[in-house]
């Protein structure tokens, strides 16, 4: 893969749109904002559930709790590594009993870190509802699990990759398109 | 990130890179504890077997919950209920708990020496859980950690140990611990209890425990076995008493800010007065309660690499 030739799939003002249609999409499907919560996946997930949050509180006024999560410990695969993954720290300081969580993760590939989040979600309690929401979903699941709120579908093949870019991360926001 | 090491068996050598990816992690398990659900489910699936050769309460229950809180299966054994009884070696009773699939061992023996002993003839990962006078890798990790946690740094902090160091096996493992952390390390105790040429670890040594507080940050205090009297080592514990045990007049000496640790068990008025070891400088409680999270850090870093199940292949798709 010594050429990959990235194809720029969205910029920053398509991330930025992308956003703001999420949010609006949030606060339509139920009925506004109240009791509910934005957890964002580490660590780009993380970035976006942040500046969800800033959308939905420029269009409605509130500000939401805002938590991160680092899955690392809930995934399925942690024993078959050779090296462990560093675990981060997971930040969610509030209650999630009988609240709305807006899960978000920058990309929807396998399916398992969102399985993971999920299980992690439900051992700090019992939400009313965990809805989802990815700025990528590329395809391929392994396991029956589906979004809520989905930036963009692409339709890939198993050997390309989805990159997407943050600011706080990368520099720019984009997501780019490479492999065969 | 890994550590050097495939197995834990003393702080000897351990560098403090290897360290500070411990108290990180730590950090992460401490929180963990802290949940409505204080359990992960990343060890699923490893079987953990504890041999306690030695008897323990707080360690034993210590790693026990932390392999649980990782969902990890258990297996435990302690000497006077098991085949030990009937004479068996140590190497054959590790290779028949091995051959029924065991990934990792907890290991507490009376004699020096005993884990890195298995460490050499199987497979499996060994974790340290004090042996003999040698080493108690775990104990000084959350003795460093619960000591980083309050001062923020380990570095330039000046630490004494008091008590019996020669038959300690925290003593040495602290030693190398917060010397590679970068703290000043002294140690204190009747010249019977201290070890020979210990001034090589690069410790400054004390007979007098006026004079080894003055300054200090950090007092651990050592549990003094009542044995040591009957080993002649000792005149009288009334003697140790006096000289030694760590009372509210001796810390007007020591640095503001400072802390007083203690492994465990106590004999309160012993090695130290009841005062000093409720006040509210001592730490001793939550060295407890890290215990558990800093022994989930050591045993997930360890966990990784495990070899092939089916799962494996399954997985490459």
């Amino acid at each position: 893969m010594e050429s990959d030739k990235l194809i720029q799939i969205m910029d920053e003002v398509a991330v930025a749109r992308t956003i703001t249609r999420i949010a609006h999409e949030i606060i339509e499907r139920n009925g506004g904002v109240g009791d509910m919560v934005i957890i964002g996946i580490r660590t780009r997930g993380a970035i976006l559930a942040d500046r969800l949050a800033s959308e939905i509180e420029r269009i409605e006024k509130v500000t939401l709790p805002i938590g991160v999560m680092d899955i690392t410990l809930y995934r399925d695969d942690v024993q078959n590594k050779l090296e462990q993954p560093l675990v981060q720290k997971t930040e969610i300081l509030f209650q999630v009993a009988d609240k709305i969580v807006i899960l978000v993760d920058d990309v929807l590939f396998t399916g398992r870190t969102a399985r993971a989040a999920l299980d992690a979600i439900i051992d700090f309690g019992r939400p009313r509802s965990i809805q989802f929401a990815v700025l990528i979903d590329r395809g391929h699941r392994e396991l029956p699990i589906r979004a809520d709120y989905i930036g963009k579908s692409l339709s890939t093949t198993l050997e390309e990759k989805v990159v997407v870019k943050i600011k706080e991360e990368d520099g720019i926001d984009g997501v780019l398109l490479g492999g065969r | 990130m890994r550590l050097k090491s495939r197995h834990l068996l003393g702080l000897e050598g351990v560098s403090r890179q290897d360290i500070e990816l411990i108290f990180n992690t730590g950090v992460t398990f401490k929180e963990i504890l802290s949940r409505d659900i204080p359990k992960v489910p990343t060890l699923r699936g490893l079987t953990i077997a504890n041999l306690f050769y030695e008897p323990s309460t707080r360690t034993r229950f210590s790693f026990e919950l932390a392999e649980k809180r990782l969902s990890a299966d258990t297996v435990s054994f302690s000497t006077n209920t098991s085949s030990v009884q009937k004479g068996e070696t140590l190497k054959d009773t590790v290779q028949n708990i091995e051959a029924m699939k065991v990934d990792m061992v907890v290991i507490r023996h009376q004699a020096a020496g005993a884990p890195h002993f298995l460490a050499r003839c199987c497979d499996t990962k060994v974790i340290n859980a004090g042996d003999g006078a040698h080493e108690h890798p775990t104990q000084a990790l959350l003795d460093l950690f619960t000591v980083r946690e309050k001062y923020k740094k380990i570095d330039g902090l000046r630490v004494v140990i008091v008590g019996d160091i020669k038959y300690s096996r925290v003593a040495r493992s602290d030693i190398w611990g917060f010397k590679t952390m970068g703290a000043e390390v002294a140690i204190c105790g009747p010249t019977t209890l201290l070890p020979y040429e210990v001034e090589k670890m690069g410790v400054k040594v004390y007979n007098r425990l006026e004079a080894a507080l003055e300054g200090r940050d950090i007092v651990i205090v050592l549990r003094i076995q009542t044995e040591r009297q009957e080993m002649g080592l000792l005149p009288t514990i009334r003697e140790y008493v006096n000289r030694f045990c760590l009372t509210p007049p001796h810390l007007a000496g020591l640095r503001e800010n400072f802390t007083i640790m203690h492994p465990g068990p106590i004999n309160r008025g012993v090695e130290i007065s009841p005062e000093v070891a409720d006040g509210p400088y001592s730490v001793i409680l939550s060295q407890v309660t890290n215990g558990v999270a800093i022994r989930m850090a050591v045993l997930y870093l360890l966990s990784g690499g495990r070899l092939p199940n089916s799962r494996r292949k399954a997985r490459a798709s």
